[in-house]
């Protein structure tokens, strides 16, 4: 199992470094010079000349490639052309943010969709069923920002229940957190919800048909136990492995709710490293995602072999 | 009687699959169901199991079990003794058991739905049983998954789980039939043995003329959801009265013979939408009459012995063609 696992990491090594050289590449195709960004007013070619000589961007391209990348493998991103921040900093400071979005949006999204899932594979080609699938659906085809809006001017205008903006992190006031990151872990949520219903319903309906369901019946063990032990114990690697890949693409998907709901995460990061042309940023922000997501996989792959012991005793 | 069904009806939506089936098993006794393929022995068994839970399924029809009146009709009418008083394994060892969890907690689970004892008894229980079917080793096996056993072994395993409650009454459909010539024929004497040590009572369904003679007290022929011919074995084996069982019994030459299939009657099963009105067999009977248009009630020939043929007994009705 462990060499099973250890030849997963081996894999990932050549796609992070893949990435890296994508990422680097794409940023010196991209139209804007940094600079120009970065001097403002300035237009003294002289000075601008001492600038990037000073960033090292008369170098050939694999020198500077190799010191970004040197630099990373040791947690330094480079610094903001605009702040003058360490990059890593940066990131340090808007991950948490974006992190507890994700992960209250993921147990949003688990904490709705599995139950549906399981009840209406159970109750297939009854009303609830179909209702449980259009909720699903709507939740999947309604666009967040549509529902980000929507939500802001109901609950937070309207009935002024819940704050429309803003981050306060849970260690300094937990309720107020909460408060505060609900609506956005919601609307961020239900998508996902609807598609962890969906593929929980239809891994329920494979499972349930199997024969090792009618021997647990036979075997006189109750309906409920059925469902919910022999049944949804071998329909959970399929789901398990799906939201662990889920996770990365709602982390991606954060970026547009944080905008709606003006939370100061990773989502504002890149889209006002972007706007400036930063591309430190953008370059640290898109391989710490990348690398994120690659560690999903890993997680997906790992929860899958543990999940199954056929795999766990190889 | 310990089970008794009468005028069993299943019928999957429109369609009708089980046509008003009488079984009847005494302790201690095992009664064979043969028929071909899809002739309805295993919808027949699941259906006293309470296993057909699909939508769209109807069931009719009266039973009893040990005395008391049974409710085949809905899926909750035999969950007290389902897997307790009466239980069953299956035709697939391979897919029946559950590939998440260990063998002993597999096994130990049935006591544990059924017997208010600790989880530790339960596994003692469990190990026990291993070991009467034959289980190599049960202590280590307790602790391993469905896929690092053999199909026969896993088969061992169904029978331990069936067994492990002490049921008076063991359904096996087809048990043997997915496995190995050498291996069917060690579970086949599993299962007489334990039969025989303890009183049980078993229904064994199987394609196999051959197992019949070799297991059965009693034998019951199906054929397109209806019963017909049934009586002892020896009744049946040396006096079929019904021209469905004597084309069976044309398979194999004699009650020791070596084992064949049952495809030697001409012809095949009709399907839902062709079947005839009156006897279901006269499609393919050699001694097919007008009168065959009505359906032939099953009738008592001998003491135990009835035959659901307008002409039986043959010997009577047709002299040297039988
Ligand atoms: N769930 C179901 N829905 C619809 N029809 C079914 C269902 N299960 C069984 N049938 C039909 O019922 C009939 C009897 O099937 P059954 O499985 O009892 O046959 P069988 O005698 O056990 O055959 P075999 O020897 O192949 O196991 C068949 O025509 C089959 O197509
Ligand atoms: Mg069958």
């Amino acid at each position: 199992m462990l060499n099973l696992f250890l030849r997963r990491v081996l894999v990932a090594i050549p796609t992070i470094l893949l990435i890296s050289v994508f990422v680097f590449a794409l940023q010196k195709l991209l139209p804007g010079d940094p600079v120009l960004a970065m001097a403002g007013e300035e237009r003294d070619p002289v000075a601008l000349a001492a600038i990037r000589e000073q960033l090292g961007l008369n170098d050939p391209l694999p020198v500077q490639y190799f010191r970004w990348l040197a630099g990373a493998l040791q947690g330094d991103l480079g610094t903001s052309l605009r702040t003058g921040q360490p990059v890593t900093q940066l990131i340090v400071q808007k991950l948490p943010v974006t992190l507890q979005l994700g992960v209250m949006a993921l147990l949003i999204a688990l904490v709705i969709g599995i139950p549906a899932g399981i009840i209406s594979a159970v109750r297939k080609g009854t009303v609830t069923d179909y209702a449980a699938n259009m909720v699903a659906l709507s939740g999947m085809s309604i666009p967040n920002f549509w529902l980000g809006i929507m939500l802001i001017m109901l609950v937070s205008v309207r009935w002024q229940l819940l704050p429309a903006s803003g981050y306060v992190p849970p260690t300094q006031d937990f309720v107020q957190s909460m408060r505060t990151m609900i609506m956005p872990a919601f609307v961020l949520g239900t998508g996902l919800a609807g598609a962890l219903m969906r593929h929980t319903r239809s891994s329920m309906l494979g499972v349930l048909k199997q024969d090792y369901v009618r021997t647990a019946r036979a075997k006189g063990v109750p309906e409920r136990r059925v469902v919910l032990k022999h049944a949804f114990r071998n329909a959970l690697t399929p789901i398990v492995t799906l939201t662990a890949l889920l996770f990365g693409e709602l982390i991606a998907g954060a970026v547009l709710t944080e905008q709606i709901f003006t939370i100061p995460g990773f989502g504002k990061l890149v889209v006002d490293a972007v706007f400036t042309r930063d591309y430190a940023v953008v370059q640290g922000v898109v391989m710490v995602t990348a690398v994120g997501f690659i560690l999903m996989n890993l997680v997906a792959d790992m929860l899958y072999i543990l999940l199954n012991p056929r795999l766990r005793s190889a | 009687m310990l089970l008794r069904v009468e005028d069993l009806q299943v019928a999957f939506g429109a369609t009708q699959v089980i046509s008003g089936v009488d079984l009847a098993v005494a302790a201690g006794e095992t009664l064979a169901i043969v028929g071909e393929s899809g002739s309805g022995k295993s919808v027949t068994s699941l259906a006293v199991m309470g296993l057909l839970g699909a939508k769209g399924v109807r069931i009719a029809g009266r039973a009893e079990f040990d005395g008391q009146p049974l409710d085949l009709t809905r899926p909750g009418g035999t969950a007290k003794l389902r897997g307790d008083q009466i239980a069953m394994i299956f035709q697939e060892p391979m897919t029946s058991l559950n590939p998440a969890f260990r063998i002993g907690d597999q096994i130990a689970e049935a006591v544990l739905c059924h017997r208010s004892v600790s989880e530790v008894e339960a596994k003692g229980r469990a190990l026990d049983i291993m070991r009467k079917v034959g289980i190599s080793a049960p202590e280590r096996r307790m602790r391993q998954y469905p896929h690092e056993l053999s199909g026969g072994m896993r088969q061992r395993v169904m029978i331990a789980m069936a067994l492990v409650n002490e049921p008076q009454l063991l359904i096996a459909d087809e048990p043997t039939t997915a496995l190995d010539v050498t291996i069917q024929a060690q579970i086949l004497d599993l299962i007489s043995r334990l039969q025989r040590d303890r009183g049980m009572a078993v229904v064994f369904i199987t394609h196999d003329l051959g197992v019949v003679a070799q297991v059965a007290h009693r034998v019951a022929v199906m054929y397109a959801g209806r019963i017909a011919e049934t009586g002892s074995v020896a009744q049946v084996f040396d006096d079929p009265q019904h021209p469905y069982t004597i084309g069976l019994l044309g398979s194999i030459p004699s009650l020791t013979g070596p084992r064949t299939r049952l495809t030697t009657v001409p012809g095949s099963v009709p399907s839902p939408a062709e079947m005839p009105q009156g006897c279901r067999f006269s499609t393919r009977c050699p001694f097919a009459q007008p009168k065959c248009a009505q359906q032939p009630l099953l009738r008592e020939i001998a003491a135990g012995h009835r035959a659901a043929c307008h002409f039986a007994p043959l010997e009577l009705n047709f002299g040297a063609a039988a």
